[in-house]
């Protein structure tokens, strides 16, 4: 990929916030990071998990009630959600991965069941209200995230979306770097033939469970981030309503793409506040573009757009 | 802490009953993977679409028909539900899943994951999440049965005993009879199945049709028990998922059991430890992961 469309798409993030709402583009942005951790398990190890939204919801948890009631900092709120979902991951990785292909699936998800469970009934969780009312707080002490920059006379809150910015370019890096390293070409090799992989020599378990801990720590990172953008950390975070979009936001733009996490996200979190008016018809969308997609395209959005430009999105 | 016998049993009695619903469901499951080896996430959607041609059809139907005095009852919708639903089945699996069978198996996942969104989603908006109790429960069946330790409601032993019919007449017919050599042949090699003259195609159909139909038939018989609620499908499956998980999915008779006998840990946990009754599944699944990862009954890949 060359330098000036990176150029090009940093800028873009840069002078979004003036153009675009900017709680709708950190939503976006900690939507597409969650799907681009999730794409790098079904999109280069081919592991269909139904259970992101364990990592995603659990560290919003986990970050959202220090930062409210242990008073750390956000990036050190984030950073400590994000080593819990690493952990996690680490913990329902292990036990994932001992099956394959649809019970990976069904383990993933119900394990992830558990993380709800627990949300629902634990004491520090705030039931079935989530924790409410999450500070942003000072990020390193100094820079205030709550800030507001009165621009033409719409309140911008550009420190938060900065650093949700720069959180999104890391977790991007991190996702393309592992992807186009040996590592990712190995995971590529599990995808396409396991035995094959393992008859090389490859100890397959160790780089599927990597890949896992690295895609949940991402999915953590991405559900703090939010967690602290709309200073709330609910029931819906971790629930398997929420792993079953991401599922789509993936298929949708394109599994196994670079880019096709983002406009997967893109479509969906825009479809999210452009229907959010028709109440529960909007799981109906959803579902219809989940069939829609299974049935004729999938390649996903980006995946078809590098089918006719004959290269890799 | 004191417990009594009377609690236990009663406790494990309505987790018998819980687990008869987890049997038949997971049943379905496994007869449906077993042919189409795609997991059916719709199944809950249409367990919950039984229990909603049930008490829609006592409710509604007469006024919709212009016949006020009309009531679909208990008995009819005990057939109707299952007819309705098994249709829906075979037109879904005819027109979306057939053409899936050649492709990635997880791509019928989530395509029974976008039909299982799609039928929630719409329930949902004609009727409240909170649930609405069904009237059409039959007199006969009211009341309760004296069993000598405890007085158990004659439903729920009714309900127990149609699940338990359910799933051992399924058992004989796929373990014992031609149909069922039928269908297990049909599995493992589906050409040489078509060449002796067997229709697989349609096959397939109506057995994906069977597999819908008995959980709406479940959906019916727990209609009077729970409340109906377009979400009540999604709370089971994954509990559901969970006893495929733990049974291994290998054999009918390997599901049906595992139902029966976590419905039953999940009431004794009840009694024991309350706040953790609804987790306790998925944490036995999580042991039976450590232990035996291709489940209590199923055979290693």
């Amino acid at each position: 990929m060359n330098k000036t469309l990176w150029s090009v798409l940093v800028a873009l993030g840069l002078v979004a916030p003036f153009i675009v709402y900017p709680i709708f583009l950190m939503k976006l942005l900690c939507f597409a990071l969650f799907a681009c951790a999730f794409n790098l398990l079904i999109g280069y190890a081919g592991l269909l998990s139904f259970g992101h939204a364990a990592f995603f919801g659990g560290a919003a948890y986990v970050t959202g009630y220090l930062v409210k009631y242990a008073g750390v900092t956000p990036e050190v709120g984030i950073l400590i959600g994000t080593l819990f979902a690493a952990l996690l991951g680490f913990l329902f990785g292990s036990l994932a991965i001992r099956r394959q292909g649809i019970y990976f699936a069904m383990i993933t998800l119900a394990l992830a069941q558990i993380i709800y469970f627990v949300a629902v009934k634990s004491p520090f969780t705030g039931g079935e209200d989530g924790l409410q009312d999450i500070p942003r707080g000072m990020l390193l002490g100094l820079i205030d995230l709550n800030h507001g920059y009165s621009i033409g006379g719409k309140t911008l809150e550009l420190n938060l979306y900065y650093f949700i910015f720069g959180l999104f370019c890391f977790g991007f890096w991190v996702v393309y770097r592992a992807i186009h390293s040996p590592f990712g070409q190995v995971l590529k090799a599990i995808r396409e033939n396991e035995p094959r992989a393992v008859s090389l020599g490859y100890r397959v378990e160790r780089f599927k469970l990597l890949a896992f801990v690295i895609s949940a720590a991402l999915a953590g990172m991405a559900g703090a981030a939010k967690g602290l953008v709309f200073q709330l950390a609910s029931l819906t975070d971790v629930n398997w309503h929420t792993s079953g979009e991401v599922v789509l936001m993936t298929l949708l733009g394109g599994l196994g793409t670079v880019f096709g996490p983002l406009v997967g996200a893109f479509t969906v979190v825009a479809l999210h506040s452009q229907l959010s008016s028709l109440g529960s018809w909007v799981m109906v969308v959803i579902g219809i573009i989940f069939v829609v997609c299974v049935l004729s395209f999938r390649r996903g959005v980006v995946g078809e757009l590098g089918r006719l430009l004959k290269r890799s999105l | 802490m004191e417990i009594s016998f009377q609690t236990v049993m009663s406790q494990l009695m309505l987790g018998l009953n819980n687990g008869a619903f987890y049997a038949v469901l997971s049943l379905g499951l496994a007869v449906i993977f077993g042919l189409l080896n795609i997991i059916n996430f719709a199944h809950g959607a249409l367990y919950m679409l039984g229990a909603f041609v049930a008490l829609s059809g006592y409710a509604e139907w007469g006024t919709l028909m212009g016949m006020p005095d009309f009531h679909l009852n208990y008995w009819a919708a005990l057939v109707v539900a299952p007819l309705v639903v098994g249709l829906l089945g075979m037109l879904i699996e005819k027109t979306m899943l057939s053409r899936l069978y050649k492709v990635d198996h997880l791509y019928g996942l989530l395509l029974t994951f976008g039909v299982a969104l799609i039928l929630q989603g719409v329930f949902t908006n004609y009727y409240n999440v909170a649930g609405t109790p069904y009237e059409g429960k039959p007199e006969i069946l009211n009341g309760a049965v004296n069993l000598g330790f405890m007085m158990f409601p004659t439903y729920r032993l009714w309900s127990i005993a149609v699940a338990l019919v359910v799933c051992f007449s399924t058992w004989l017919v796929i373990e014992r009879t031609k149909l069922g050599s039928w269908l297990r042949a049909g599995t493992e090699n589906p050409r040489l199945v078509q060449a002796f003259g067997i229709n697989v195609p349609l096959m397939i159909t109506l057995t994906y049709g069977y597999g819908v139909a008995i959980a709406a038939l479940a959906g019916v018989v727990a209609a009077p028990i729970y409340s109906v609620s377009p979400v009540m499908g999604a709370e089971m499956i994954i509990t559901v998922f969970a006893v495929v998980v733990i049974g291994g999915m290998g054999s009918i008779m390997g599901s049906i059991l595992t139902g029966l006998m976590l419905g039953m840990v999940e009431g004794l946990t009840k009694v024991i430890y309350p706040p953790a009754s609804s987790t306790v599944i998925f944490i036995m699944m999580v042991v039976v992961l450590l232990v035996k990862p291709s489940g209590l009954f199923g055979r290693e890949q």
